[in-house]
């Protein structure tokens, strides 16, 4: 180890290099009573990052509320845990992967799968379904196309290949995206209760047991390089390529298949996998979680290339690599399921306890401060040189808390008061209609959506439905909804009335499939957190979320925080994105689809409105951005809730049914129609504000028994109405649309491929 | 005599729960005393069963082409073994291309003629009824269950085709080619009937709550061919 006085100045240059600051340079002296050398200030830095160690968001993070009857695991495990019944838990994460796919998409879309599913199988529980809410720049651009596609055959690429299908989505497209696309995947999976794991190392001598890929130069410093800084204006990203990992669908595969057996047969203590931050993430957080230390030798670790040096060892972000903690007494048991399904194991490591103070006693405050209780992580090569010695849970839980300061953007007062209600009326909604529709298919086509045979309800619904079953799980008769939403032209304006919109409507979606919400996942793509406009976005976005979720009683299980979302200086607009997971207690009939059915009526629940502030009509269609989002009532929306779920799960009671959202009533009538291929008659809506707002907590929905339904919503102090009759070829709202069910369905299936230039 | 049908596993194998969980079902259903098991790629006998099935995925990773390596494991030579002698054998999807990668069916699967991987329903008709995976379906039959693949664009030189359609060997067609495949071959046969290949995955329609059931009777003639194995003296 270089002694302090010759590393004190090379240092110096290097820590800013790495993504530290100076004064987290100097933290780290502070820490380790000296100077770090090269290796121990590259895992710091990593570990640091905002990426791995939430620096910026910690915080805020907290207010969220975590608690809730059903929940197993909360945030800061790999993944949430839920018990959804029937003996069974389902292991729920979502994640972004968006400076990788802004840069190589196909690999930075298709790693993004790679890294969700190691996080659910970590836990124990097999992957069984990935969805993905894609933002991208606009289409009439090459670039913004040559990353849309790349981002959709990556994830087709790899989750088709490692045999987990994806099941639904979310597709958006905005400028703010050129350039900066997100990309997030969510993963969910499902076990036995007594299966579940944690990433924990415990037992001194137990073997740390490297499982899967060989480690190469690929992704190192990606969370530091890649995922904590911005993009600049020109082609320099480019040089950020490899710092962007390659994934090995088959290689993720057999890892997966050869972890649950391990786990399905108890053979080891505790696992983890090897994620942004690589090895020191993954020994540091094992060892820091079991309370112990541990000694790595970072000779024993397979290699992919010569003259890798220890720092890149232990910082490479090699996809498909697990760290299993394993007892001496399982090890030969351990290489035989791994050499059955072609998997390297290498040993690598050994827990240790964490070192003894000799006073013995802490009544001596004095000798108290000299004591170190924490495990260390010691790295050596085979010649027995300490290479690093730090305390292995500095690493994570000393990385530092920014309290960074917030302000709300400038100017967005007068953009608030700057109604679009005022926007001149179209002379045609129908033709703003056609241009809001578009088919996602082209997207989920790429996708196997049906493997496991659990896919009741797929993409391009308002929520996934899943039977919930799948190989080596207790037989159920219940299923799962689930459904991932964002609205950031809401959340421009108001990011914490967004916000709680977004969990209102995502809990409304898993509602129109039956289902009761249980937990909630978020994904939080943020801008540059060193500017105080994004931190105030970020802290209204928590605060938003958290009013809905305690109102809703839907507790958050899980999250990520994405910053640095910007291109040329320019700040994404505020991106949360929610997903709200349902249990459907008895499964025995599908649920309604967006549908009409010839003859039926078609009846609207919740409150006509005529707010357009934040819809699809003014920022899509008008370019106007401003206005006050209108405002929702929570306890009415639970009531809601309810009320949908229970007309839903009533056999024979509804139709179709179809939540209005993006695009207003008017898109919401258009889905039905064309999904059914019958049209509809409705009266009463007074105007295109009527016709395109986006005001929450509204349901189309299709009925013979339109009379029941109305009387069960006014039980349930829900207005609802009947507006129109459903039947025909052709979708009509007096005085102000009147379209062939044809013309709409050829537009909005053509929408896609035409914008990517495609033959009919 | 209770059958025995073996769903064969190679590293990379994806849809072998599904069809033991299909198979399962349908054979519970009509009573029949069949089991269904996971056989191991590495398996060098498949004497002990009476039907085998080569479920989908991507054996070995597919990275070279698909089938091009799982061909060469040994329970392929079980497999053609098994397949001389009569034994009922489908393969579904990266089934049917490793059939055609071991010879054991004509012709080869490319890259769909769109260049994409395709998950969709298709419709089907039913053109030769003389096969284990057929027998009980009739001549023209239409059928509705999904695809999905990337590879399953059927191709194979004009004699081959020819002899396929002399010899009824074309087991299923397409009614709107989705990718690019000769003469919107969907599935072919060996000259016996006892070896087919097809690219639609009748697993996953069998079941009304996700979506189509039409897969069922597929699955039904193949159980019924795997019982009458069972049945024949040793």
């Amino acid at each position: 180890m270089d002694d302090g006085a010759s590393s004190g100045s090379s240092t110096g240059a290097i820590h800013r290099e790495l993504g530290l600051t100076d004064a987290e340079a100097e933290h780290i002296s502070e820490i380790l009573g000296r100077a770090p050398d090269h290796l121990e200030l590259a895992m710091y830095a990593v570990m640091w990052s905002e990426h791995c160690s939430y620096k910026s968001s910690r915080l805020h993070l907290r207010r969220l509320p975590t608690q809730g009857p059903g929940v197993l695991v909360g945030p800061g495990e790999n993944a949430g845990v839920v018990d959804v019944g029937d003996g069974i838990a389902a292991a729920i994460r979502i994640e972004s992967h968006n400076h990788p796919s802004a840069v190589e998409p196909y690999q930075g879309a298709a790693t993004g799968v790679g890294g969700i599913l190691r996080d659910i199988f970590t836990m124990g529980a097999r992957p069984i379904a990935l969805m993905d809410p894609l933002f991208f720049g606009p289409l009439d651009d090459a670039r913004n196309r040559w990353i849309f596609e790349g981002v959709v055959s990556g994830i087709s690429g790899y989750g088709n290949s490692v045999g987990v299908p994806t099941i639904s989505g979310e597709l958006t497209f905005a400028p703010c995206y050129s350039r900066n696309p997100l990309v997030n995947v969510l993963c969910l999976g499902l076990m036995p209760i007594e299966r579940m794991v944690l990433g924990r190392a415990s037992g001194e001598g137990n073997l740390a047991v490297l499982l899967g890929a060989t480690t190469g130069r690929d992704g190192i410093g990606g969370v530091s390089v890649l995922a904590s800084a911005g993009f600049a204006e020109d082609d320099a990203d480019a040089a950020k390529r490899p710092s962007v990992q390659v994934g090995d669908p088959f290689e993720e595969k057999r890892l997966i298949e050869a972890c649950l057996e391990l786990l399905e047969r108890g053979l080891v203590v505790g696992i983890q996998d090897l994620g942004g931050g690589g090895l020191t993430c993954a020994t540091s957080e094992t060892a820091a979680r079991g309370g112990m230390g541990m000694d790595v030798n970072v000779d024993q670790v397979a290699r992919r290339e010569p003259g890798m040096e220890p720092f890149e060892v232990m910082t490479s972000e090699s996809q498909e690599r697990m760290l299993a903690i394993v007892s001496p007494a399982d090890r030969a048991a351990v290489e035989e399921v791994c050499a059955r399904w072609e998997v390297r194991a290498s040993v690598i490591g050994i827990v240790t306890e964490p070192p003894r103070t000799h006073e013995g006693t802490v009544s001596d405050s004095r000798v108290a401060d000299e004591v170190d209780p924490q495990g260390r992580l010691r790295v050596f090569d085979s010649s027995g040189a300490v290479l690093a010695d730090v305390p292995a849970a500095s690493l994570s839980e000393d990385a530092p808390l920014y309290d960074r300061p917030m302000a709300p953007p400038a100017g967005l007062a007068a953009r608030v008061a700057d109604d679009p209600g005022a926007i001149e009326a179209p002379a045609d909604c129908g033709a703003d209609v056609l241009e809001m529709l578009a088919d996602p298919s082209w997207v989920y086509r790429q996708y196997d959506h049906q493997l496991f045979l659990n896919t009741v309800e797929g993409p391009g619904g308002d929520a996934a439905v899943l039977r919930l079953a799948g190989p080596g799980i207790p037989p159920s008769r219940r299923a799962l909804a689930i459904s991932t939403d964002s609205n950031p032209r809401w959340c421009a304006l108001d990011p914490r009335l967004a916000t709680a919109l977004t969990v209102a409507e995502s809990a409304l979606n898993v509602a129109c499939a039956g289902a009761r919400p249980v937990a909630l996942v978020n994904c939080l793509n943020f801008g540059n957190p060193e500017h105080p406009e994004v931190m105030w976005q970020l802290s209204e976005a928590i605060d938003g979320m958290a009013e809905a979720c305690r109102a809703l009683r839907i507790p958050v299980v899980g999250g990520n925080v994405s910053f640095y979302n910007e291109s040329a200086g320019q700040d994404i607009d505020p991106t949360p994105v929610v997903a709200v997971l349902g249990v459907i207690e008895r499964l025995d009939h599908r649920p309604p689809r967006p549908a009409f059915e010839e003859g039926a009526s078609v009846v609207l629940l919740g409150a006509p409105s005529t707010e357009l502030a934040g819809s699809r009509w003014a920022a899509e269609l008008r370019s106007h951005r401003g206005g006050k989002l209108p405002g929702i009532d929570l306890r009415v929306h639970e009531k809601l809730l309810a009320l949908v779920a229970d007309l839903v799960r009533s056999r024979g009671l509804v139709a179709g049914i179809h939540d209005v959202s993006g695009g207003g009533l008017g898109v919401a009538l258009a889905e039905c129609a064309l999904s059914s291929g019958v049209g509809c008659e409705v009266g009463g809506v007074a105007d295109h504000r009527e016709l395109f707002s986006e005001s929450p907590g509204r349901v189309v929905l299709c009925s013979v028994r339109p009379d029941q339904v109305c009387e069960r919503a006014e039980h349930a102090g829900v207005p609802a109405r009947v507006i129109g009759t459903a039947g025909g070829a052709r979708l009509v709202v007096g005085g102000l649309l009147n379209l062939s069910v044809a013309e709409l369905t050829e537009s909005w299936r053509r929408a896609l491929p035409d914008a990517l230039g495609e033959r009919a | 005599m209770s059958a025995r049908i073996g769903v064969v596993v190679f590293p990379g194998t994806n849809c072998e729960h599904d069809v033991v969980k299909a198979l399962s079902a349908l054979a519970g259903e009509e009573a029949l005393a069949a089991t269904v098991e996971l056989v191991w790629h590495g398996e060098r006998s498949l004497s002990q069963l009476d039907g085998v099935v080569l479920p989908g995925g991507f054996a070995h990773g597919d990275y070279l082409r698909p089938g091009a390596i799982a061909r060469f494991s040994s329970v392929t030579d079980a497999l053609a073994r098994f397949a001389a002698e009569g034994g009922p054998v489908v393969g579904i999807c990266n089934g049917f291309q490793v059939l055609t990668e071991a010879g054991l069916l004509p012709g080869a699967l490319q890259k769909n003629s769109g260049l994409r991987f395709v998950c969709k329903s298709v419709g089907l008709r039913v053109c030769s009824t003389r096969t284990v995976l057929t027998g009980a379906l009739s001549q023209g039959q239409r059928l509705r269950m999904p695809i999905n693949h990337f590879e399953g664009n059927y191709t194979c030189d004009q004699r081959t085709l020819d002899r396929l359609r002399a010899e009824d060997c074309v087991v299923l067609r397409y009614e709107e080619n989705p990718n690019g495949s000769v003469d919107d071959i969907a599935g072919v046969c060996n000259a016996a009937g006892n070896v087919v290949g097809l690219m639609p995955h009748p697993e996953r329609a069998c079941d009304m709550l996700t979506g189509a059931l039409d897969g069922a009777p597929l699955l039904r003639s193949l159980l019924d061919a795997a019982d009458q194995h069972a049945s024949l003296p040793a």
